[in-house]
């Protein structure tokens, strides 16, 4: 079935220390890597794996390197651990019982990079996750695989932990980078992109803990042959979280292209006993809705493009038959109406409207022509903000209206007849 | 047509309609012979700001630890950030309203975060933090209903001073309160640092025993990986 290889020996006693790592093979790759292959070898290797951004966009990590321009000016790699995306929890599993695997990681792809300055931002309610990693980062500097000169290879990187302080907006790329720079987190315009201009205004590079955490696995196995696990597009494994109404919830790895139904029935147990999966969030509560007619898609990136949704974070969340849509939408709503940083038009007015109007659908007194106009506002936020906080409302509020239309018509009646209001 | 109460109490923007007085004018930095910092702070914002290439890097490791020190970030914890840091109050004032972890009014001394979003909510966890307000003594507990902590295994939870716990249920809140004030460890049966990974194929040794070969052919780790169930080290009660 599925390959451990994020998750191999994760229970492990003690595999937060660098003696059990290394003891499991740890930090074996970044020796080969900055003693016997070049950064281009290395960047080869990446390239080749076919690896996928893990924290959402899914972009290729080996491409995304390759787009830092060569010199001598400083080059940074930040890796966002600001898991803030609903329904995401696979990082936090990754810091906390593994983090010599992404400090290898890191440290291996600033090699590829030509960066010599590193920081981990992580979101400040991990607490106990940023105490390993710092512990962590100690040991690994006490041995020489972080800092000056590492391992007589001339590459030298200096690793910071930087907590956050509680923003889902600090998860997007830029927002992050002007959170890192200690301002308030507002995203940037792009481009230019992080690659050319990110921290400092200096070439950085950028990626979740997932994808770093799976570098040392690509050079263990040669990036060759790391494509050919999971599908032709999506390669590799994937952790996924499932949550909500599922017997079993936790984190799970599995290889791309899987069917979902495996992730939610055969791992997690399906709904409770006698219920049946309403509608489920694929990746994350931003990625719109999917039924459960649609359970036998492959889980993979394009699999679930083609289905209008997308992979995202990996996160899937599951309702099932007792949970009224409207409940859904609306907690979606509300999230996202908090966490709108406010810069751009669209999306700090439309997450509010959009909860006001479902507000209205609630309590009987929306007519069903405000339906279409709550899609309308969902269809005018989508591109129009300098990040994607507002799509990521206005896709999952959007498939929400268009595949349970009927359920907002009838909570509307009602709520009207239950509250005496009169139809106008 | 009723007035859109939007910049009233709830606003998203805290402290917004509050009076500026415009007859005086914007605090400078602070001058360091007349700003008394503790010492402790003092040497951690510097080693903070030590860390990065620009100082300002430091700003929320810096508040965070005024805010440990002052409880909230005070005019005074402000200030005293400001002189260490040299920047102005009005800067580190604006950063400090836009996270949430930071507090801008004075808060009780325990922190209790209950996680309300998607995925617990749809666990129970509206019922839960109802409860625990209801509950929960003001002056000892500031109970707020907070974003996806990133715990959704564990849902409904929340962070008890940093410390996450979970799944509750209201027959745990008095537990919950009572280890927080007495300075026990919270709820240790129901601490996510214990729980094991989910994942029935994890903790394969398959791999680490017998490493796949780069190159010998398309699925040839796959067998290995066939095998890794039986091998697992843990039983995760399936």
């Amino acid at each position: 079935m599925t390959q451990a290889l994020l998750f191999k020996d994760i229970d492990e006693p003690g595999l937060n220390t660098i003696g059990v790592y290394e003891a499991r093979g740890g930090y074996e790759q970044l020796r080969r890597a900055l003693r016997e292959l070049t950064p281009e070898a290395v960047l080869g290797e990446l390239e080749t794996s076919n690896l996928r951004g893990r924290g959402g966009a899914g972009f290729q990590m080996g491409k995304k390197v390759s787009f830092l321009p060569k010199g001598s000016m400083d080059k940074y790699v930040v890796c966002n651990a600001d898991e803030s995306e609903p329904g995401t929890f696979k990082d936090r599993e990754l810091m906390q019982k593994c983090p010599h695997m992404l400090i290898e990681g890191i440290v291996i792809a600033s090699y590829a990079a030509g960066a010599n300055r590193a920081f981990i931002y992580i979101r400040g309610e991990y607490v106990h996750q940023a105490d390993i990693l710092d512990a962590a980062l100690a040991e690994a500097r006490a041995a020489g695989f972080v800092g000056e000169d590492i391992l007589g290879s001339g590459h030298s990187l200096s690793l910071v932990v930087h907590r956050g302080a509680g923003a889902y907006i600090c998860g997007e790329e830029t927002g992050l980078l002007d959170s890192l720079e200690g301002k308030r987190g507002n995203p940037r315009l792009k481009p230019p992109f992080p690659a050319n201009q990110g921290l400092y205004q200096g070439p950085t590079l950028i990626n979740n803990v997932e994808t770093l955490s799976t570098v040392p696995a690509i050079m263990r196995m040669g990036g060759a042959q790391y494509a050919e696990l999971g599908v032709q597009t999506s390669t590799g494994t994937k952790l996924v979280s499932v949550s909500g109404h599922v017997q079993k919830p936790g984190n799970y790895e599995i290889e791309l292209g899987v069917p979902s139904r495996d992730i939610i029935y055969g791992l997690a147990g399906g709904p409770p006993q006698g219920r049946q999966v309403k509608c489920w969030f694929p990746g994350g509560s931003s990625s719109p809705v999917l039924t459960g007619e649609d359970l036998d898609i492959p889980y993979d990136f394009d699999s679930m493009a083609k289905a209008g949704t997308m992979l995202g974070s990996g996160a899937v969340i599951v309702v099932d038959d007792s949970t009224p849509i409207l409940d859904v939408a609306l907690k979606v709503a509300k999230f996202y109406r908090h966490e709108s940083c406010g810069k751009c038009t669209p999306c700090r007015e439309g997450t509010n409207w959009t909860v006001k109007m479902l507000e209205r659908i609630d309590s009987g007194e929306a007519t069903p022509m405000d339906i279409e106009i709550m899609a309308s506002v969902q269809e005018h936020i989508m591109g129009n903000c300098l990040c994607v906080l507002g799509d990521a409302m206005a896709m999952p509020i959007g498939s929400m209206i268009a595949k349970f239309r009927g359920e907002f018509e009838a909570h509307i009646e009602q709520a009207r007849a239950r509250n005496q209001l009169v139809a106008v | 047509m009723s007035a859109v109460p939007r910049y009233q109490h709830g606003s998203r923007v805290p402290g917004w309609d509050e009076p500026a007085d415009l007859g005086k004018d914007p605090a400078e930095i602070p001058d360091p012979a007349l700003t008394a910092v503790p010492a402790e702070l003092r040497a951690e914002i510097e080693a903070h700001m030590a860390k990065y290439p620009d100082r300002r890097s430091a700003t929320l490791p810096a508040l965070e630890a005024a805010q440990r020190v002052h409880g909230w970030c005070s005019p005074e914890a402000i200030e005293q950030v400001a002189c260490v840091m040299r920047l102005t109050p009005a800067y580190l004032a604006a950063v400090a309203t836009f996270y949430d972890m930071l507090e801008t009014q004075p808060v009780a001394p325990h922190s209790v975060y209950v996680c309300t979003n998607i995925s617990c909510s749809l666990c129970g966890a509206d019922e839960l933090y109802a409860a625990m307000r209801e509950a929960a003594d003001e002056a000892e507990f500031n109970v707020r209903s907070f974003e996806c902590l990133g715990a959704c295994d564990i849902a409904p939870m929340a962070s008890v001073d940093g410390v996450y716990v979970g799944p509750l249920s209201v027959a745990d809140i008095p537990q919950l309160f009572d280890d927080a004030r007495s300075g026990r460890p919270v709820l240790p049966d129901k601490q996510l640092a214990r729980r094991l990974v989910a994942d029935p194929h994890a903790n394969s040794r398959e791999y680490a025993l017998h490493p796949a070969q780069p190159g010998t052919g398309p699925g040839a780790a796959r067998p290995a990986a066939d095998a890794a169930p039986t091998d697992a080290k843990q039983e995760h009660g399936a």
